[in-house]
């Protein structure tokens, strides 16, 4: 299954490092941050529930970006 | 601008108004008897102001253990010039760093509109009309297949669909790059994403707004910047590598240097203290994490990928992604298919050279026995037939892929289509002099007769290949499923230097294959058809693309480009646009790194103070921002 995202970040390198703290995220089987459409699409594994992977998707985003937003 | 810019704006001017008359008071330009303390703290409210947020950062970073970022290096060089007494450079590089950051916003903000202004074919609503008249505005989401919406004059079609009523002529230059108004009338197939110029229409809606032209276009534009380039993803990793480096080595720059003076004695005396020395090296290194922010790379890459996706988009060329881009780049093989992509695919029957039955009932027979079939020259056999065909009439219809078709037409066997056909059906067939395309008919097992079917080549064509063999492209094939003589004329006649004729499908696959292996030293093959007949061809090749494929859903699923019109120039213009756009790619990086890197060795050696430093943080990052904006200027290409 895969869902898109509207975020919001204010560098590329920000952007950059949302996706790898996305990727890295259980239940997320890729994922992939444009910074230039500020869009994140999200892949998730089998039988995983989006709500959720996406709270933990955006607590990890937080963490190593604290200005980004994830609308959901 | 946003709120958050207008915000950092009023900070940085406000920061700017402290720092000017502060700067000269520090620099004694004017004459002042304040101590030293009281500077520091009149220095720290336009640093502050301009930089709080970027100290935040820095420490939310070493919070949550990921220190090395953009804000850290510059939260180290600046809080380091002030403790090192340098507090104008340091105020300064915090103000001029911000001003770097607000630049890059506008401009990324800027093109970001600037692109989807470009592909502005999202519709918002369409109008129905109601019992009395009125006309209500509903969601296109919700208006069912085979419904009748209105389009008023300047309004966008919302959904794909067919005239009913009125005549009117519609822009498609957000569809297809061309900006020559389309006149249409009742029955004209209309594509949602175009606007009504003229008059009102009514149109019965043929699709799903989901499955519309527009949505399908806007799609594909959304999930291009999420297919990303090699170089981004080298400019990523090289983020995060790269930063953690120069912060060691910016240490190793503070310490090794005057700890190795101190040991060997070298470098001291002749009023040259320890301190002295540790104070020199130490701003060497803050100078040296100032040099070393990343972020001209960071944003100026994919900035350049989405302005040439944008510029292209614009053209009517849609490119599924920056690693697209890439591979248009480095293309030096293009094989085509012939119809619908060197020659107009308009099948015209041009003779029909019949035997015992009359010509008229045998266009009716083959008529009928292509009537399932939308092949290009079924389509030309009905409409030569020009009477109404009724399928009821047609029984057992099987299509041999590559030879034909074969059914039974009011219970007598009619098998239509090439000599192959024939042959596998063991009916000699007779040869025929005429150029074109011939097909052949048998009747009941009995030789009938043939068709000569013309296909005109595209005005264009011969000009594309020229384009092409300007742009670079060093080799160009033909393939086709035609016959020989007509591969031949037609190869001739527009200048495409090899040609494969006779080939069943399959054929094609093995024969870009046999390309594939053929190219050599990193250039590319490119396949080009019309999506019909050749989605594995375009799966197989480096980089497929589909022509005219409006309409044409496989096309557009297993192509990697898709030009919106059958233009064939277009093709040249791709790779132009792709080579622009990467060269532009590497310029910027070459750019950066270079100027980077002898500014960075020039503060190593002592001879780059901090003025140096932040022009060749800021002022590289907005060349490179600026650069980068280029690949959206593709008009002239």
């Amino acid at each position: 299954m895969k869902k898109s995202y509207k975020i919001e970040v204010d560098c590329a390198n920000c952007a950059n490092l949302m996706e790898e703290a996305a990727k890295k995220t259980e239940g997320v089987k890729d994922a992939s941050v444009s910074f230039m459409t500020l869009k994140m699409k999200v892949e998730f594994e089998e039988g995983a529930d989006a709500a959720a992977v996406m709270q933990k998707v955006l607590a990890n985003c937080k963490k190593v970006e604290s200005d980004c937003e994830i609308y959901l | 601008m946003t709120k958050k810019q207008k915000q950092l704006l009023i900070r940085i001017i406000v920061a700017a108004v402290f720092f000017v008359p502060l700067y000269l008071l520090s620099e004694g330009i004017i004459p002042n008897e304040l101590p030293k303390w009281a500077i520091l703290v009149l220095f720290l409210i336009p640093y502050l102001t301009a930089g709080h947020d970027v100290i935040r950062k820095a420490l939310i970073g070493i919070k949550n253990r990921r220190p090395f970022d953009e804000c850290f290096l510059m939260t180290v060089a600046t809080v380091g010039a002030i403790v090192l007494g340098e507090y104008g450079e340091g105020a300064a590089v915090m103000l001029l760093y911000q001003v770097g950051e607000l630049f890059q916003g506008i401009a990324v903000g800027r093109s970001r509109r600037n692109i989807s202004a470009l592909m502005d074919i999202r519709p918002d609503y369409a109008n129905i009309e109601a019992e009395d008249g009125t006309l209500e505005r509903v969601d296109p989401d919700e208006v069912e297949t085979g419904s009748v919406i209105v389009v008023q004059p300047g309004e966008k079609v919302p959904i794909d669909g067919v005239v009913t009523e009125g005549t009117s002529a519609l822009d498609t230059a957000a569809l297809t790059g061309e900006s020559r108004p389309r006149g249409v009338s009742v029955d004209d197939t209309v594509l949602s994403g175009s606007v009504n110029l003229t008059g009102v229409l009514k149109i019965r809606t043929t699709a799903e707004f989901g499955e519309s032209t527009a949505s399908k276009i806007l799609e594909l534009v959304e999930n291009a910047a999420s297919r990303k380039a090699k170089s981004e993803h080298f400019v990523a990793k090289f983020a995060r590598i790269y930063t953690p480096a120069v912060c060691f080595a910016a240490l190793a720059l503070a310490v090794l240097p005057p700890l190795f003076c101190m040991i060997t004695g070298i470098g001291l005396g002749g009023g040259v203290t320890a301190g002295q020395l540790l104070r020199d090296w130490l701003l060497r290194a803050c100078t040296f994490l100032v040099i070393s922010c990343p972020c001209a790379i960071v944003i100026s890459v994919p900035l350049s990928f989405f302005a040439g996706l944008g510029g292209a988009g614009s053209r009517g060329i849609l490119i599924k992604g920056a690693n697209y881009l890439e591979t248009l780049a480095s293309v030096g093989t293009v094989a085509f298919d012939k119809t619908g992509t060197i020659t107009k695919g308009t099948f015209e029957v041009t003779a029909v050279h019949h035997n015992t039955l009359d010509g008229n009932e045998l266009l009716e027979l083959a008529a009928h026995a292509e009537c399932h079939s939308s092949h290009p020259i079924s389509l030309s056999l009905q409409r030569a037939y020009g009477k109404p065909v009724d399928p009821a009439r047609v029984a057992d219809v099987q299509e041999i892929s590559g030879h034909g078709i074969t059914a039974k037409v009011d219970g007598r066997a009619v098998a239509v289509g090439n000599e192959r056909l024939m042959n596998r059906l063991g009916v000699l067939p007779e040869h025929c002099h005429s150029a074109g395309t011939i097909i052949h008919v048998a009747l009941d097992g009995e030789y009938a007769g043939h068709f000569v079917i013309a296909d005109e080549v595209k005005e264009r064509a011969k000009e594309a290949m020229e384009a092409l063999a300007k742009a670079g492209v060093g080799r160009t094939v033909m393939l086709t499923g035609d016959i020989n003589a007509v591969a031949k004329s037609v190869a001739e006649e527009v200048g495409i230097s090899e040609y494969r004729a006779e080939l069943l499908p399959q054929d094609k696959v093995a024969c870009v294959e046999e390309l594939l292996a053929g190219s050599t030293g990193g250039k590319k093959l490119a396949f080009v058809g019309d999506g019909i007949n050749d989605a594995p061809v375009l799966s197989r090749a480096d980089i497929g693309i589909a022509m005219g494929a409006l309409g044409s859903d496989a096309a557009i699923e297993a192509a990697d480009v898709v030009l919106m019109d059958d233009d064939p120039v277009k093709i040249a213009k791709a790779i132009r646009i792709a080579r622009k756009c990467i060269r532009i790619v590497r310029e910027n990086i070459g750019f950066a790194l270079g100027v980077k890197a002898v500014c960075l060795i020039l503060s190593a050696l002592g001879r780059a103070d901090m003025w140096i430093a932040i022009l060749a943080d800021v002022g590289v990052m907005v060349l490179a921002v600026l650069n980068a904006i280029r690949c959206l200027f593709v008009k002239d290409l």
